[in-house]
């Protein structure tokens, strides 16, 4: 195991994974809302905020699948550490870590069962930045509209037709965040 | 760092978890500068069995778990998961399996582990001398028919 | 129907102010430590960490004396205890063919290699009342010979590593005239994870019975032999003593053994006709509880055997212990005591609709009556 795999963890795991949670909620909760946490140093090239999700919201019994350039050594040695997390196909994710290219296509990912629409995945995407200007958001938890630079919107606008089945999303840039679940509707651009 | 085989580690790792934390504070009262990578965190532990013994694994109940990790001055890493809630026991556990990767492995073998495994043993051997003591032999008696 | 209700809080307060009082008991009668429970009241302990389904002897002793040893009141205690505990990994397999018996024997084989190992058991005790545990400080009769006898596990003469005790159903197995249970892996479904769904495979059954309640898993066994769904079951071997717990550790990629759990194991053989499959054999039902839950244990396997009726192509006879859903549906005494004791909390409401509808129903009768007349 890769000695820096060690490091990255919350040194104070009740106070720490309590707030990033807190954060994370708020994020789903309020989409296209941009929120801020720290805590997690995770290997490159996860960013702190896919780092504290994962730690917040992983653990061995959820499956985690690695896509693209986060598929490397130091990260597997990383999650094996710090979240016990197997490391999973696509296809049987409960999380999935990656930039969008990378997590394409995302029709592989679960969507849930009618008599369990929670057993599907979460996807963190990484991005470069996170502003609130782009393709307008409505639905649950957003008062009026609000806008985020989204990575496209076809696929977001079919995630949402699939409701209540779908994937859940939570954009990371650095230590920022946000959040876009299945319920958001999406302006078409 | 010496040499560490697997194997040893394995199973210096087991003497340390299975050891009484009050046990383990006497033979190493002092730990080593530091620093944690993981702190002291209790947990549960899914036990599992097998049907009929052998066969295809269930799960049998849970118990309680304790694991911890830590990095000593010079490098070494020592992680402990040990049973019980006791969060002294795993940084003192993982303290020691970090130690034994070091030169101060012959005297940490002496100092803590023979000790902890000659304990084990004469337990052992204590329970499985009184388990003798309860054997038996079940005669069949002679029955009518069999004259 | 549900309803908040307020007030009361003073009466509620000194309610568990008294309940704390009267768990202590009279003050010049010494105060019970969590010690004691756990080493003199072992087997309560044994309960509750089986039902309670976790293995933790201080915890359980701890809720037994909280619980004033209101067993499955301390049950409930563990279970909620329980669930503020992370998840951090699951063990493999234990391997019980590696225990440390301490009470080993079966009733179909009386020369078993290694030989019958009564233990501590209460098996062959008069059961009278010993008067002499009631008179403080009595000294401890007949010490058990700490001569070194030739042990069932010292066969290097070392008493050291402990060799393998092996299983009486192996030596059937060798004949093929009992089923074979192989090896199998596969991650084991968890009904503490995922919502119990039916039909329930044979992994979920066992993991519900060995936590479910002993009165309960005793009194359908119990059924089975009256001819409730007949199994006729032979206790094959029921062992009890101590396993090694292993993890595979993440962070090291090997597997360590993290501790020591004692285990009641017991095996049934059962007579089977055969099927269109398979030829007349033995079949076998599976009991394995924490502790030493020797009756749990026995009774577990024979309900085991009983719900197998349909993999092993018998019939169904309506019995309550073939019947998965009454068995796992009922078997939960959280559960059970749970939806039981709500009903005396409470149901203002619902009871003041049943009163309206029985005073109109009365009303209605009585002026159809007075019409007629």
């Amino acid at each position: 195991m890769i000695a820096d795999a060690l490091t990255g963890g919350f040194t104070d795991a009740p106070l720490q994974s309590a707030r990033a949670f807190r954060e994370i909620l708020e994020a789903l909760a309020r989409p296209g809302t941009i929120r801020q946490v720290s805590g997690a140093r995770p290997p490159p090239p996860l960013s702190t905020a896919a780092g504290v999700v994962l730690l917040v919201l992983a653990d061995p019994t959820t499956g985690v699948h690695l896509a693209g350039a986060a598929d490397r050594p130091a990260v597997r040695d990383w999650i094996a550490f710090h979240l016990g997390a197997p490391l999973v196909r696509a296809e049987q994710a409960d999380f999935a870590v990656g930039t969008w290219t990378a997590l394409h296509p995302v029709t592989r990912f679960r969507i849930g069962r009618p008599d369990y629409p929670d057993r599907s995945a979460t996807l963190i995407v990484e991005c470069d930045r996170l502003v609130n200007h782009g393709p307008a958001l409505t639905g649950p938890g957003i008062e009026t509209a609000t806008w985020l630079n989204l990575p496209e919107t076809a696929a977001f606008r079919a995630n949402h037709g699939l409701f209540p089945l779908g994937f859940d999303t939570v954009f990371t840039a650095g230590d920022r965040l946000s959040g876009l679940p299945r319920t958001t509707r999406v302006e078409k651009i | 760092m010496t040499d560490t085989s697997p194997l040893d580690r394995k199973k210096w790792m087991a003497t340390l978890a299975k050891a009484s934390p009050a046990r383990l504070a006497t033979l190493f009262p002092k730990m080593p500068p530091h620093r944690i990578l993981r702190q002291p965190e209790i947990g549960a532990l899914m036990v599992r069995g097998r049907m009929g013994g052998t066969g295809a694994a269930f799960n049998l109940g849970e118990m309680t778990v304790t694991r911890a990790s830590v990095q000593l001055e010079t490098g070494e890493v020592g992680h402990a998961w040990v049973q019980g809630r006791d969060r002294q026991h795993a940084l003192r556990a993982a303290a020691v399996d970090a130690l034994l990767q070091t030169d101060r492995k012959a005297d940490l073998i002496a100092a803590v582990l023979q000790p902890l495994e000659a304990e084990a043993q004469a337990g052992r051997a204590v329970r499985g001398a009184k388990a003798a003591a309860t054997k038996v032999d079940f005669f069949t008696l002679m029955r009518g028919e069999d004259t | 129907m549900y309803v908040a209700v307020k007030g009361g809080e003073r009466a509620i307060d000194n309610a568990h102010a008294w309940l704390a009082e009267e768990r202590r008991g009279d003050p010049a009668v010494p105060e019970l430590g969590i010690a004691q429970i756990r080493e003199q009241m072992a087997l309560a302990v044994n309960r509750v960490m089986a039902e309670g389904s976790l293995y933790d002897p201080d915890l359980a002793a701890l809720a037994i004396k909280q619980a004033r040893g209101d067993l499955i009141e301390a049950v409930f205690l563990i279970r909620a205890y329980r669930t503020t505990l992370p998840r951090l990994a699951a063990s493999n397999p234990v391997d019980t063919g590696a225990m440390a018996v301490d009470r080993r024997i079966s009733a179909t084989f009386k020369d078993l290699p290694g030989g019958q190992v009564l233990g501590p058991t209460f098996d062959y005790t008069h059961r009278l009342l010993d008067f002499t545990l009631m008179a403080d400080g009595a000294p401890l009769t007949d010490a058990v010979p700490h001569t070194p006898v030739p042990s069932p596990r010292g066969r290097d003469g070392r008493g050291g590593e402990t060799p393998r005790v092996p299983h009486v159903m192996g030596f059937l197995n060798r004949d093929g005239l009992i089923e074979t249970a192989l090896p199998d892996d596969t991650p084991p479904p968890d009904l503490t994870r995922e919502p119990l769904e039916l039909p329930a495979d044979r992994a979920l059954r066992l993991q519900a019975l060995t936590r479910g309640d002993e009165g309960f898993v005793l009194s359908l066994a119990y059924s089975t032999q009256r001819g409730y769904g007949r199994t006729h079951a032979f206790v094959g071997e029921l062992r009890i003593g101590i396993v090694a717990v292993e993890v595979d550790i993440p962070e090291l990629g090997f597997a360590v053994e993290i501790g020591e759990i004692e285990l009641t194991e017991c095996e049934t053989v059962n007579q089977f006709r055969g099927s269109r499959t398979e030829p007349p054999q033995f079949t076998r039902g599976y009991g394995l509880v924490m502790g030493q839950s020797e009756r749990k244990a026995i009774a577990m396997s024979l309900v085991d055997r009983s719900l197998r009726w349909q993999e092993l192509g018998e019939d169904f006879t309506g019995a309550p212990a073939q019947d998965e859903e009454f068995v796992l549906m009922h078997c939960d005494n959280i559960q059970a005591t749970g939806f039981l004791e709500h009903i005396k909390l409470p149901h203002y409401v619902d009871f003041q609709a049943e009163l309206e509808l029985v005073r109109k129903l009365r009303a209605e009768a009585q002026a159809m009556q007075e019409a007629a007349e």
